[in-house]
């Protein structure tokens, strides 16, 4: 069979970060081909690079046979290659018709290309079972018809090959089924499709073959009708690990955080948390797992007093809080600390010298000055606690973003762990941090644990989740799919549970 | 390899490249004008320091640049632009002056106290209302100080033209205040330094600059509102995340700044011209941005970019007297220029700069990350 | 009011509502490609000595209309160096280039003729002439460029692209096009139509250079743009209202309206701006800009 893309060695470098390493693909002309692969394992740099916005530092790219370089967009576009964004590239006020003639409009004047269009939409709606309203304005359309658009986009402009990222992230389980249907359509008209997904299930489903990215490899090539999802979440996240971390037996104590029936919405309207409940313990880790995306950061943030919540009804060592005064000063008067998942972000100013980020959200304190701020007192503070967390450089009055990232998330954790909290909010707690010091935090959570303090954590990493939690709850868009206690459940399991398999089932 | 510069060439060589840049090019626009470029920079400084007279004048105009450029300095701080110290230092002139004439017979101890209230409050209101529309209504800062700016200039020359003008008087200003609301003249102080001096416009409000700055200092690096503002403005994100009241903090910014703005009534109203004139804010306003810009929005670089300022201002005046063909639109042109290179093209000399150091001593001293 | 000054009133509001349609519709074109322009005085004034000083040496109001528009497009271009190339602050380089243009000219004008920044007064074929209905050939031109901005806005490739530009420049870049490139056309034509705008001013509307001649027209020119929600042909209207305003104005001065008694001239002449600010703030209706206008467009890698 004829292959539609070839990578053949290819690297991509980051600075120091080796992104993607020796990569080899070979996606057959016509079929759909699915990747595969935890977050941070390489499968958005690749597509880039597939697309044009990035160059490959060393490698060769193939497109039916033929070594191409692709540089830009424009590039990809003329090679046939279409890219349907998990962030839509669609403007807003435009007409469904304008975001498809951009780029490809057929001439300086717009009519004959917009005459042409409407044409040529109408046959494909036939076709493909693509039908939208060409004068519609994208604000006013739906988030599956706005995929449609924007398939309909790389399809108008001559694309043989669609590359499509998560695409099923942001579609209900109905919308979904509907773009596979299509999807499969436009195989049988011999396109060739390249889906990026964390969705074992979909794979599944969908797909004629499968790659398995990890840590920026390819580690394996299946055909997808002779595997199964085990082997491939397996494959997804490498070794069985082994994770003796002595952990104590838990000795959860009384209910600390009770949350009942918590419902979010985010800023577009979307409900994003939907009735999620659960009770925290003295003494407990809960680990909240789930791809990125499917609500486990919005219930930190609720819970931080960041965001508005919808309904629903939080109590915290015995009290109950008042919903529509949430507010992360409040919040941390009453005990609970919060480590962000973004500490750029959230957690730290960048541009503060790391004894004043150390003191951001606790900058009311008496501790730091009766009027002003006493600067010696902040300044010992972080001292003493780049002691006790082998902060490097021990130097408070360095500007934050000089400190390397394990360093800087230990800036945070100090921060918010030497106060004493009754419950911790901790989100991603090793993302970007070095070996060493995710030996370091792994362990001063656990220290915590055994003081008996409650911790809830949110994190993508999947070993980490088991490592640490006593029980965990997997997400699945907005909702809590499944429980699992940490001696329970193994990476294979949380990888079928996090990927929507039993969501049906829940 | 160095990846930033040393701290003094971020602080001080590169807003020196930057004024150094400015005057170049002022340099040929004199040039191309026939005059002699060397000439005029030395009639320059000598009309600014060369003699008392021209010192006291320097430091009369770099009040009004210290007390603007504080204006946008702060707002600065809190990730505003605040367009809009202009027409707030005219309003704050207002306030003054209402004060003044309201109470013409009150003492001095008195009335100079209410005076410099009322303009720092009526300052403060004018942007106020801007930082409002922000907060509350998601207006566009720039723009809506903009249009302050001109609504002030209406509302102003409708009161000084209409209701506020001199019985009788056909200039549109009001009437001289009484002595008791002349803020007191410096040149005394300064004949007792050694320096003999009269007439000259300098009075007590440069000392009352200095001290703004001072806590305009305090206030930014030393208090937990400092604290909030400067979050805010260097991470609306982290701002959030420790519970900053965000609206709140907005509309105390631009009132501070609106305060700061009219500081430049003190001055102007009560320290020179003892009442109050059309346009007697003449683009200090817009200066202050040009200031801040260049003493990098930090109170003791806008110290030093507003003397740097009085001296443009005050020598070419001089040189305007001496070589008419030069006006004094030469220090506007230099203010643009100055806007351009440290602001809009900030970062122009970072790249080259750098290379030029790593091309010396490559080695980065300890400050580093580890990776 | 009888039927004489109405006209009256008509005509000086379509005068004075000119260079606002020209500043107005140069800032329509740069923002609407995603750049805020706070310079459109400087660059109507720079035009407004450049083409009075050619149109003064050479004794032809074209190459006077010529100058100006280099002059213009030269400071166009300079703001499109700072934020396109350097994605600098939109702001502040603005701001860079109003102070730049009132003090250059203000010098240069007081060098160069030594009248007080005045440039001697233009007569005969150094000035534009009406030359049909009372009008003259800049205010056709300007009132021409209000249909064709539209079309080219509207219903041209290049205006399509330039509109994605100001919206969602990621989209562009993904369909393949350029953002760089289509940001600097519309910063030129913003040059472009400044450069009409100043040249009117100069060479038609007066018989030569004033110093600071615009007297923040181009900033009623940004109110009018909010007011006119960055359309070509709302920008029309709103620049007529505002001249009208303007040319009303003058002749209210001292005249006392029946059940209103007399109104300030500066209320009349302050309405713009404060209209504007309600608008923005969203009492009434709502004026939303172009989404990525100000933000600077950095390519990833």
């Amino acid at each position: 069979m004829q292959s539609a893309i070839e990578c053949v060695g290819v690297h991509k470098y980051f600075g120091p970060v080796h992104a993607n390493c020796d990569i080899h693909l070979n996606v057959a002309a016509g079929s759909i081909h699915g990747i595969v692969g935890e977050n941070g394992a390489g499968k958005s740099t690749l597509m880039s690079i597939l697309y044009g916005y990035y160059e490959a530092s060393a490698g060769t790219l193939r497109i039916k046979g033929q070594a191409v370089k692709i540089a830009s967009p424009a590039d990809a576009i003329r090679l046939g290659i279409g890219m349907v964004h998990q962030h839509f590239m669609l403007i807003e006020t435009f007409s469904v018709l304008e975001n498809i003639l951009l780029g490809s409009e057929g001439g300086p004047l717009l009519a004959p290309g917009r005459t042409a269009m409407r044409a040529k939409l109408t046959e494909f709606a036939d076709r493909y079972g693509l039908a939208v309203d060409p004068d519609a304005r994208i604000a006013d359309l739906g988030v599956g018809m706005r995929q449609r658009v924007e398939i309909l986009k790389a399809l108008m402009r001559g694309a043989n090959i669609l590359i499509l990222d998560e695409p099923t992230a942001v579609l209900t389980p109905d919308e979904a089924d509907s773009l596979f249907i299509m999807l499969r359509r436009l195989r049988d008209e011999g396109k060739t499709i390249l889906m990026i997904t964390h969705k074992l299930r979909e794979i599944i489903e969908l797909t004629d073959h499968v790659s398995v990215m990890r840590r920026g490899r390819m580690v394996g090539h299946f055909t997808t009708a002779q595997t199964n999802m085990d082997e491939l979440a397996k494959a997804m996240v490498g070794r069985p690990i082994a994770l003796d971390r002595h952990k104590p037996p838990c000795k959860a104590g009384r209910v600390i955080l009770d949350v009942r029936d918590l419902v979010v919405r985010n800023a577009q309207g979307k409900t994003c948390v939907d009735h999620v409940s659960f009770q925290l313990r003295e003494g407990e880790i809960i680990g909240l797992a789930g791809v990125a995306g499917n609500g486990q950061s919005e219930v930190l943030q609720a819970l931080a007093g960041m965001c508005d919540i919808e309904t629903g009804t939080i109590n915290l060592d015995g009290q109950e809080l008042d919903l529509n005064h949430m507010d992360p000063r409040r919040m941390r008067a009453k005990g609970l600390m919060h480590v962000p998942e973004d500490r750029h972000h959230h957690g730290l100013v960048m541009n503060f010298d790391a004894y004043e980020s150390a003191i951001l959200g606790f900058h009311r304190d008496a501790m730091y000055g009766r009027g002003l701020l006493d600067r010696s007192a902040m300044r010992s503070a972080l001292a003493q606690d780049m002691e006790a967390y082998d902060i490097r450089p021990r130097n408070p009055q360095l500007r934050t973003r000089n400190f390397s990232g394990g360093n800087q998330q230990k800036i945070v954790l100090s921060r918010e762990i030497e106060r004493e909290p009754k419950v911790l909010l901790i989100g991603q707690p090793t993302r970007g941090v070095d070996v060493g010091a995710i030996e370091f935090i792994h362990n001063r959570l656990l220290h915590l644990r055994e003081e008996g303090k409650a911790i809830l954590l949110v994190s993508v990493e999947l070993d980490e989740i088991i490592a640490l939690s006593d029980r965990i709850l997997v997400m699945c868009d907005g909702r809590i799919i499944g429980e699992r206690t940490g001696l329970q459940t193994d990476i294979q399991d949380l990888g079928l549970l996090m990927g929507g398999v039993n969501e049906r089932v829940a | 390899m160095r990846r930033s510069l040393p701290i003094w060439a971020d602080v001080a060589l590169i807003p020196l490249i930057n004024v150094v840049a400015a005057f170049l090019i002022s340099g040929l626009v004199v040039l191309a004008i026939g005059e002699s470029p060397i000439e005029a920079l030395r009639l320059m400084i000598m009309g600014s320091l060369g003699s008392p007279e021209g010192l006291a004048f320097t430091l009369y105009y770099s009040t009004n640049f210290i007390f603007t450029g504080l204006s946008v300095a702060l707002a600065y701080r809190a990730g505003l632009f605040n367009i809009g110290a202009e027409g707030q230092a005219y309003l704050g002139g207002l306030g003054a002056a209402l004060v003044c004439l309201a109470l013409p017979d009150w003492p001095a101890f008195l009335l100079l106290p209410l005076a410099i209230i009322g303009a720092g409050l009526f300052g403060a209101f004018w942007a106020m209302i801007p930082g409002w529309l922000l907060a509350r209504r998601g207006s566009h800062i720039v723009i809506t100080t903009i249009m302050f700016n001109w609504i002030a200039t209406s509302l102003m020359s409708y009161l000084l033209v209409n209701v506020l003008r001199a019985p009788g008087s056909m200039q549109p200003e009001t009437r001289g205040f009484s002595a008791s609301a002349h803020l007191p003249n410096l040149d005394g102080m300064l004949t007792g330094l050694g320096l003999k001096i009269s007439n000259s416009p300098l009075n007590i409000s440069f000392l009352f600059a200095l001290i703004a700055a001072l806590y305009v200092w305090l206030v930014i690096w030393h208090t937990r509102l400092g604290y909030e503002i400067r979050t805010l403005g260097a991470n609306p994100g982290a701002a959030d995340y420790a519970g900053v009241p965000t609206a709140k903090i907005i509309v105390i910014t631009m009132g501070l700044s609106g305060l700061m703005a009219g500081g430049l009534a003190l001055n102007e109203v009560l320290g020179a011209q003892h009442r109050l004139l059309l346009d007697f804010t003449s683009g200090y306003g817009f200066v202050g941005i040009a200031v801040a810009l260049m003493g990098r929005a930090h109170p003791f670089g806008v110290v030093c970019a507003a003397l740097l300022f009085g001296i443009l201002y005050q020598g070419g005046s001089e040189l305007a007297f001496d070589q008419p063909k030069i006006t004094r639109d030469m220090i506007v042109v230099i203010q643009g220029l100055v806007v351009l290179f440290a602001g809009a093209l900030e970062g122009l000399w970072r790249r080259p700069l750098l290379a030029l150091f790593n091309l010396v001593s490559p080695h980065q001293p300890q400050t580093e990350t580890e990776r | 009011m009888e039927m004489g000054s109405a006209l009256i009133i008509l005509e000086s509001g379509l005068r004075l509502a000119i260079p606002l349609l020209c500043a107005c519709l140069a800032g329509l074109w740069s923002e609407r490609a995603g750049i805020i322009d706070i310079g459109l005085e400087g660059k109507m004034l720079a035009a407004a000595f450049a083409g009075a000083a050619l149109a003064h040496f050479t004794g032809s109001a074209w190459l006077g209309l010529i100058g100006a528009l280099l002059a213009s497009l030269a400071l166009a271009l300079l703001h499109g160096f700072a934020t396109i190339h350097r994605s600098g602050n939109q702001i502040v380089s603005g701001m860079a280039i109003n102070m730049i243009a009132a003090g250059l000219t203000a010098l240069i004008g007081a060098a160069w003729f030594g009248q007080g920044g005045r440039t001697p007064s233009l007569q005969g074929p150094a000035r534009f002439e009406p030359i049909w209905l009372g009008m003259d050939a800049l205010t056709l031109l300007a009132l021409l460029s209000v249909p064709i901005s539209w079309f080219a806005l509207y219903q041209t490739r290049f205006g399509l692209r330039l509109r994605a530009a100001g919206e969602n420049p990621s989209a562009l870049e993904t369909a393949g096009v350029g953002v760089a490139m289509i940001r600097y056309c519309g910063v030129m034509i913003c040059g472009v139509l400044c450069g009409l705008g100043g040249a009117y001013l100069a060479i038609a509307q007066a018989a030569g250079f004033l110093p600071q001649m615009t007297a923040g027209k181009g900033f009623i020119a940004l109110a009018a743009l909010v007011f006119a929600k960055w359309r070509p042909l709302p920008s029309l209207l709103t620049c007529m209202l505002f001249g009208l305003l303007d040319a009303t104005s003058i002749r209210l001065q001292g005249v006392s309206l029946p059940g209103l008694g007399q109104i300030p001239v500066q209320a009349i002449q302050a309405l713009p701006y404060v209209l504007t600010v309600i608008l923005l703030a969203g009492f009434v209706g709502r004026a939303i800009p172009p989404a990525a206008a100000g933000l600077p467009y950095v390519k990833e890698n």
